[in-house]
């Protein structure tokens, strides 16, 4: 199954990344690849099995309510590529 | 312009409130008041969306959610699913936000509302769990351009309450917001801040020729944070839709944003389509899998819901429909009023909630302070209006002992000894202001003499003052009235 340049394009949008014609076409080689193994999954006869989120069926472990200190600000913000009083500093964005 | 009765709006609801914990929904980061505490203090790995963390989910959040969904007499789901919603936005770390999507917490339920047509149930389709964003704060600076990220809201605990299209008008939409809002408070979920953004509602609103049984194209409105906002778009929004189909035209369906300054709705940019938010079943939990017994603990463990109280209220204490819905409207009220009655089961209960919904409310409203707050517990506001019912002190004085009262914590009986404010209900003392009143008056009683009743009022009114507000009314009316009468007939003979 290979996916058109469109559907890459969309896909790209998505994760806000802008793409050179170059890598469109490389990742559309690649993401048709991931396609194709996934379709190679989709083979297998599973009607007998629940899917996965279902099949576990142990309850899950609830934290109780019971609040700590996470990260200073300062550790917070130590890697972030740019950063101004206190916050992250992102491209602008306008809702 | 008045919308034509030919058009009818359905309208839904989506409300999103946060849940009132000590800590955030997948990790144990303090939710602090995020309109007032500075940025990223309440901040971890795992709500910054680090690599290699995990989240696991807050027990307290969960049995509030089921408080809600239990109050809303949804069915409880054995087994619910977290799932990602995949998006790109600076406000969310992770890049995507747990939420349940296929398999919801609860579904369902229903919520009783009371408007000016009657009683009428909203059916509720789905509860679920999730958790908020952070905060983006939008900068101007220098000639440049930027936005401010700050985390400390991400990952609070959200749940989400979609109704079912059942609602046709402002007035529904605003009673069924104000209800949930109620209840909310109610069962300890959540504070009811508006101002603070703990309770952000979206109307979807579509409009159809009355009558019809099919469903126009809708328009959603999003995050609207108070009752006035969400009435004024919706009606808005309504009269808009109606008028483009009134016109021929169509309506497009999409996102709105409400400009409250020019009253109007206005298209937004939609952060993703629908269908591409990609959900998928989030792989680092494990569904969540509810014991039975928990479930009905925390049935058994819900208060009396505010539509079972506002009916109670007027049966069995026979309040009126306004009296009763003020009073239920926020819990520690409606319960001040009940400890006030069993502190004297004698007393009118009407009054007594006129005490309530008036003087009290009215100082509240001054003072800023919340019936928790102020300084007269519920027995002592029943003495006091004991003393007006007995008729040892009258109704003005009464306000006046109160106002006493709640600035200074003293009883009734004290502040009535203190500033011998008893009523004087003393036959000869009233008589003897009476005469003087009538002896210092000449002009004026000469003139009822002649006819003109209504300067009996007057005269009562100057006999109040003498007795400095202290006399009993009806004693003073009675003994004005036989005065005037004996000079009456002592005139006429």
């Amino acid at each position: 199954m290979t996916l058109t340049l469109q559907e890459v394009e969309h896909i790209a949008n998505l994760a806000r990344l802008e793409l050179s014609p170059a890598e469109l076409a490389l990742y559309r080689e690649q993401l048709s690849a991931i396609l194709d193994h996934f379709s190679r999954l989709q083979q297998l006869d599973t009607s007998g099995v629940l899917p996965y989120s279902e099949a576990r069926q142990e309850s899950m472990p609830l934290r109780p309510d019971q609040a700590r200190p996470g990260l200073s600000t300062e550790a917070l913000l130590k890697n972030a590529p740019a950063a101004e009083d206190d916050q992250f500093r992102v491209p602008p964005v306008l809702d | 312009m008045g919308v034509r009765q030919d058009y009818e709006a359905v309208i839904g609801l989506e409300v999103h409130a946060e849940l009132q914990t000590e800590s955030k929904m997948f990790c144990a980061c303090p939710v602090v008041d995020s309109t007032v505490a500075a940025p990223n203090i309440a901040v971890c790995p795992v709500c910054a969306g680090m690599p290699g963390v995990l989240p696991v989910v807050n027990r307290r959040a969960v049995e509030l959610a089921l408080r809600v969904a239990l109050a809303l007499e949804c069915e409880i789901a054995p087994l619910s699913v977290f799932a990602r919603k995949n998006y790109f936005y600076p406000d969310l770390p992770k890049g995507y936000q747990i939420s349940q999507y296929e398999q919801p917490l609860a579904r369902n339920g229903g919520l009783t509302i009371f408007v000016s047509t009657g009683e009428k149930r909203v059916r509720i389709r789905r509860v679920h769990l999730e958790e908020d964003t952070g905060k983006l704060t939008h900068v101007e600076k220098n000639g440049q351009s930027y936005s401010l990220v700050d985390l400390n809201r991400a990952g609070v605990p959200l749940l989400e309450i979609v109704t079912e299209p059942d609602l046709h008008t402002p007035e529904e939409v605003r009673a069924y917001a104000m209800a949930l809002r109620s209840l909310l408070r109610y069962v300890g979920a959540n504070s009811g801040d508006m101002q603070k953004g703990v309770m952000r509602i979206e109307p979807n609103v579509s409009v159809r020729p009355a009558g019809s049984a099919e469903l126009g194209t809708r328009t959603e409105i999003k995050n609207l944070n108070s009752f006035r906002a969400l009435e004024r778009s919706v009606d808005y929004e309504i009269r808009r839709q109606s008028e483009l189909l009134r016109q021929g035209q169509r309506v497009v369906q999409q996102t709105l944003g409400w400009d409250e300054a020019r009253g109007v709705t206005v298209a937004q940019r939609s952060k993703e389509e629908a269908h591409d938010y990609r959900y998928f079943p989030e792989p680092d939990l494990p569904p969540l899998v509810l014991d039975p017994a928990w479930v009905e603990q925390i049935r058994r463990d819900l208060p009396e819901l505010p539509a079972a109280r506002y009916r109670r209220f007027q049966q069995q204490h026979g309040l009126s429909a306004y009296n009763a819905e003020v009073l239920v409207a926020e819990r520690p009220v409606a319960d001040y009023f009940e400890a006030a009655l069993a502190a004297r089961p004698e007393l009118p209960p009407k009054q007594l909630a006129n005490w309530i919904t008036g003087e009290l409310f009215g100082w509240m409203n001054t003072y800023n302070q919340s019936i928790d707050e102020i300084k007269v517990a519920p027995a002592a506001l029943a003495e006091l209006v004991g003393m007006v019912v007995s008729g040892e002190i009258n109704q003005n004085t009464a306000k006046s002992v109160l106002a006493e009262m709640l600035e200074s914590g003293k009883s009734a009986a004290q502040v009535v000894k203190e500033k011998g404010l008893r009523q004087v209900s003393d036959q000869a003392q009233i008589e003897a202001w009476v005469e003087q009143v009538l002896a210092d008056n000449p002009t004026q009683v000469e003139s009822y003499l002649s006819g003109k009743e209504t300067v009996a009022q007057w005269l009562f009114g100057q006999v109040m003052r003498l007795g400095r507000g202290q006399a009993n009314p009806q004693v003073v009316q009675q003994a004005l009235q036989r005065k005037l009468l004996a000079i009456k007939q002592s005139h006429t003979r």
